[in-house]
């Protein structure tokens, strides 16, 4: 029974959050890979086009809401997020246009690119907060649990609740249709494959007639489309607010790197390795403890490793393992 | 028209911006007043020295750091841990403790980084190594907690913290710069020789640790509670009213005594800061000019040339980055003592880290005269922006009614108006002026 306990209370607070947070930091990273691997630079304004997406998911939702439509037991933000992702598409789009076409004419180097992403991240962020404001905004409705704890509690007889939030549902159901669909385009369809051969090997594959205009909107027209669902779990999951957004910078570059830049498959595993571990180090194990150790082990203490305030800290410690190992990441990914 | 005028006519410019916000309130941009146009002007020059470090490992060596926020701010922290008089008690109650942690713990890496190089590879190494730090780590945090909780637990209201050395106020500049530089000897050794973005997201990173630091140690530096009242190398205003002879003199100008005193300490940051500015400026320009500064040249240019000449190129980014890195150090130290309190809560890498980047873009990377140029007018800029914004909103928007919800958003948002145009400026530049205002000869 306590060794149940153990596994229930260590699935509510570490694995149900760390696996949602994980597929949501896998999104985001997927997005920033595919960046690097087409486009080969990294970019920066990655993280205010998710909040720009998000905010319009946001306004559309708001806009439902006050006609009155909804999703029954879902959140409505699940309607406008189509209406979300065809904004930040039109974004990217008019962004890459008027903005990293001329530097990819002129071959500029990955530096450049870099800090012109730098750029766009500036104007993106002041967009958004012009818009909405730089406040927190929760948009979140519908059901708020699957299972609620005390629900649980009863059908089980177990003394150690388990709730799943909607949110946390929808972020694993969601990601895991996305990454099948990214993964079924990549692999099996001739755009996607066309992709693939471009960040292989430029040279060969526009010598063998690969139009690589074509290749660089598909990119962005995906990644405008992860940024915004990425996005939009992260609020429905947590909350939105600006300045949020630009943090996860940090978190989605560390699973990207970890996995392997240029990496899809990389950067799944990266998200959940940094997503786990910022969860893993920062939650206080001594519930978990007091119920799988004999009493003289229990802890004292609340056997937290870090305080919360330092989870970009764990990502940053796992970012600098992987740099000094492992520069490649876990999948193998470019070094430029 | 040559350029050393056009140069020259570039920064009478600024100063033409500064004299008019003295003077003068036409356009509804300026506000007339000396004190205004001297706060803008000592904060300009903080940020021409942050330019000028930034310029130093960009415009040199091509290195791209985007952790500016966390060397300011630790060169912030230098201030307090110099300058505060010690807590009394605090030393003996947890202090020597909490130093006998920090020891243990970099000893703890030291042993792990030792076993990592004298083992050779395979699973031992890495479950020897593993051992190390989390034996180390739980020791650490045993001998640090009741370290940290016996200090804080000092006066909380007004200490709660270890203080400082007491030390004179302008010692922590160069400590500042000091303190900077060993952190950023840290992330070097570990991100540079890498791929060039790599740095920059170990940089972004660090900064965002070290401010969670300084946020949430309240043992180190009172955490969001702010530490206020740090010593001033410049008497206080309200001595400076109450000493007759200051008052008679400031008379004699035509001045009352409280925009007199106000102006006064205010020239002193300025001329303090300029001799600074001025001194780093002529160091700066003395490195370019030196086979130092050509060999880094030559290095951002081209890394396989250079180090087929013997160049390593990898030590010299880390000796420049150090050296840029200090520089922020400096100009952190510089803007704590300014506003004589240290409040981690303010930093935020949009105006810290990126708009110094902006500034050098603007000024002219590799130029250091571009970088001090770049730094008073885009921090001019910045200032100037929000009113800029707000009555260009008020302009669009005159035609519609006084209760619009629409305009009233509008308005309300138009302070958000800056982060768009520094973007904006950044892009245009890029693009159509990548050599910046005054460009690298």
């Amino acid at each position: 029974m306590d060794f149940l306990n153990a596994f229930v209370a260590l699935s509510n607070f570490v694995l149900i959050p760390g696996i949602a947070y994980g597929s949501q930091l896998a999104l985001g990273a997927l997005g920033v890979t595919l960046i690097y691997g087409i486009l080969r630079f990294s970019n920066f304004a990655h993280g205010d086009t998710m909040a720009f997406g998000t905010m319009v998911v946001i306004l559309f939702t708001w806009l439902f809401q006050s006609w009155g439509i909804s999703a029954g037991p879902l959140p409505t933000a699940l309607l406008a997020l189509p209406i979300g992702i065809v904004a930040t598409m039109a974004l990217v789009l008019v962004t890459d246009k008027a903005v990293f076409k001329f530097y990819r004419e002129q071959k500029a180097k990955p530096v450049v690119f870099v800090m012109v992403s730098l750029g766009v991240m500036f104007m993106m962020n002041g967009l958004v907060r012009f818009i909405i404001g730089p406040g927190d905004q929760r948009f979140g409705d519908g059901e708020r649990f699957i299972i609620k704890a005390g629900t649980f509690k009863k059908m089980t007889g177990l003394d150690e609740g388990l709730a799943i939030k909607t949110s946390q549902g929808i972020t694993v159901v969601t990601a895991i249709i996305v990454v099948a669909l990214l993964f079924w385009f990549l692999n099996k369809t001739r755009t996607g494959k066309s992709m693939r051969a471009y960040s292989d090997n430029e040279d060969l594959a526009l010598l063998s007639g690969i139009n690589p205009e074509r290749v660089v909107m598909i990119t962005w027209l995906i990644v405008a489309a992860l940024a915004t669902i990425a996005g939009t779990l992260y609020g429905l999951d947590k909350s939105f607010k600006p300045f949020t957004y630009f943090q996860l910078l940090l978190p989605i570059f560390a699973a990207a790197i970890v996995g392997g830049l240029g990496s899809p498959l990389g950067a799944i595993a990266g998200g959940f390795v940094i997503a786990m571990s910022e969860v893993m180090i920062t939650y206080a194990w001594k519930k978990v403890g007091g119920y799988i150790l004999p009493e003289s082990l229990e802890p004292e203490g609340l056997a937290q490793l870090l305080s919360t305030d330092y989870k970009f800290a764990v990502s940053f410690a796992i970012l600098v393992v992987v740099l000094l190992f492992k520069p490649t990441g876990i999948f193998k990914g470019k070094a430029v | 028209m040559s350029d050393t005028l056009k140069h020259t006519l570039l920064f009478a410019f600024v100063g033409l911006l500064l004299l008019l916000e003295g003077t003068t309130t036409a356009f509804g941009v300026f506000s007339g007043s000396w004190n205004s146009s001297l706060t803008i002007l000592n904060m300009g020059l903080i940020s021409a020295i942050m330019a000028l470090g930034v310029n130093l490992q960009w415009g040199f060596a091509g290195l791209f750091n985007v952790g500016i926020m966390g060397f300011t701010a630790l060169g912030g922290l230098a201030v307090v841990l110099t300058s505060m008089s010690p807590t009394p008690g605090a030393w003996e109650a947890g202090g020597q403790r909490i130093l006998l942690a920090l020891v243990l713990g970099a000893a703890t890496i030291a042993a792990a980084i030792y076993t990592y190089r004298k083992l050779a590879a395979g699973l031992t190494r890495t479950v020897a190594m593993l051992a190390i730090l989390i034996i180390g780590f739980v020791i650490y945090r045993a001998v640090l907690d009741p370290g940290v909780a016996a200090v804080e637990s000092i006066n909380p209201a007004l200490e709660g913290n270890i203080g400082g050395l007491g030390l004179p106020v302008l010692l922590a500049w160069p400590l500042g710069g000091l303190l900077a530089a060993g952190v950023a000897w840290m992330i070097g050794k570990t991100a540079l020789g890498l791929r060039s973005d790599y740095l920059a997201i170990a940089t972004l990173g660090i900064a965002e640790i070290i401010i969670a630091v300084l946020k949430n140690e309240d043992w180190l530096s009172r955490g969001v509670k702010n530490v206020v009242g740090l010593p001033r190398p410049l008497p206080y205003e309200v001595d400076l009213q109450g000493d007759p002879a200051f008052v008679e003199k400031a008379a004699s100008w035509g001045l009352d005594a409280t925009t007199a005193s106000t102006l006064y300490v205010k020239l002193g940051y300025s001329l303090m800061f300029t001799a600074v500015l001025l001194v780093l400026l002529w160091m700066a320009q003395m490195a370019l000019k030196s086979p130092w500064g050509r060999m880094m040249r030559a290095i951002r240019d081209n890394e396989v040339a250079a180090n087929a000449m013997g160049k390593h190129v990898t030590r010299r980014h880390l000796q420049i980055f150090i050296l840029g890195s200090a520089i922020c150090g400096v100009a952190g130290a510089m803007m704590t003592t300014l506003d004589s309190q240290l409040t981690p809560g303010t930093y935020n890498p949009l105006r810290f880290t990126f708009l110094i980047w902006v500034m050098v873009i603007v000024g002219g990377s590799g130029n250091n005269f571009g970088s001090v140029l770049g730094g008073l007018l885009v921090w001019f800029l910045w200032i100037k922006v929000e009113p800029m914004g707000v009555m260009l909103i008020e302009l669009v928007t005159s035609g519609m009614s006084e209760d619009s919800g629409l305009r009233a958003h509008l308005l309300e948002s138009a302070a958000h108006m800056r982060l768009f145009t520094m973007g904006l400026v950044l892009l245009l530049v890029l693009r159509f002026s990548p050599r910046g205002l005054i460009p690298e000869k």
